[in-house]
């Protein structure tokens, strides 16, 4: 399989896993939250978190009621988002090779 | 795994915020050894596939549930430094844009999911694949087993800051035992997940798998295909 075939498959898998199948995932407390729920330190938690007024907060989209859509879109915003700041990031980072070299991909 | 704001007391969130910052720096130099041309675009593919894979909650039981933290994952595909920062590009994303874990517990959590998740994971990773037979089929295996360590560790680690720092007045040893028995049963879906999702690009793209290299493939590399030099 060629690079940019495997890149876009992998990006694809991400963007239906964060947009679509994310809709089924367990709603249930994870493994911190049902802890502290348990053993009482739950309500340590700062009722009013440092907000970033993110229009994506808790994977809702603001101003779209419907919870499926609305949970989609957030997922895939954090997706490219972190396509984004990551790839980005590693683009700068990375060793260059010689200009010569031609990608196959 | 993610922790809200509040959980620990400001002296233990700064102490994180320090240790996080400078595991990331050093990460930031540690990493170009292992990015090139190739490697570069597969990292960023993975932190959004990390992204993604959060957002997967599993049940385990008793109205628990767990979701991929992806440390291990991240660093068998493209290398220990490079995956702790996947992870904390993960972690700063939602904590910015999703309010999923504080902004002032951002250290904490890049300290206990990236670094430790990561590190673990691929340390466990490194002593299993040494014991296994040299063959790519043993990668995902013991890929599998460094996930698998990785969660109840970070839950371990989660406990000390919690005994050092935690705001709330909890007994430790109820909190270590809760903490580190619900996450051994959620590393077993971290170990599912990872295991399977390393299988996978070592069946389409061995070659771009940083924790198979130097392990012997069954079959040799198409002409098509990108052989690293």
């Amino acid at each position: 399989m060629k690079t940019r075939t495997f890149l876009l498959a992998g990006l694809l898998a991400a963007l239906l896993i964060a947009g679509v199948a994310s809709y089924y995932a367990s709603s249930h407390p994870d493994g911190l939250e049902y802890v502290a729920g348990k053993t009482g330190f739950l309500d340590s938690a700062d009722e009013e978190p440092v907000s970033t007024d993110s229009p994506f907060a808790d994977y809702e989209t603001s101003g779209v009621d419907n919870a499926r859509l609305g949970g989609g879109l957030a997922g895939v915003a954090g997706v490219l988002l972190t396509l984004v700041i990551g790839g980005g990031l590693f683009r700068v980072l990375r060793r260059r090779e010689e200009p010569t070299t031609v990608d196959a991909g | 795994m993610h922790v809200p704001d509040g959980f620990f007391d400001a002296p233990t969130s700064v102490a994180t915020g320090v240790v996080a910052a400078a595991g990331v720096g050093v990460a930031l130099r540690k990493a170009r050894a292992e990015l090139d041309d190739r490697t570069a675009p597969m990292a960023g593919l993975v932190a959004a596939f990390v992204f993604a894979g959060q957002m997967i909650n599993f049940p385990v039981g008793a109205g628990t549930s767990g979701h991929l933290l992806g440390g291990a994952l991240a660093a068998v595909l493209v290398g220990p430094w490079t995956g702790a920062l996947c992870v904390s590009v993960v972690l700063l994303v939602q904590a910015l844009f999703m309010a999923d874990g504080g902004l002032t517990a951002l250290g904490t959590n890049i300290t206990l999911m990236a670094l430790v998740g990561a590190f673990v994971g691929y340390g466990v990773f490194r002593l299993v694949l040494a014991v296994l037979p040299k063959r790519l089929g043993s990668v995902p295996v013991a890929a599998a087993l460094g996930a698998l360590v990785s969660v109840p560790t970070a839950a371990a680690a989660f406990t000390l800051l919690f005994a050092i720092g935690g705001t709330a007045d909890v007994a430790t040893g109820k909190v270590l035992a809760a903490m580190v028995g619900w996450h051994l049963v959620i590393g077993i879906g971290e170990a599912v997940i990872t295991g399977l999702v390393v299988s996978a690009v070592i069946t389409s793209r061995p070659d771009l798998v940083h924790g198979a290299r130097g392990v012997r493939g069954r079959r040799a590399p198409l002409l098509t295909e990108e052989v690293p030099a």
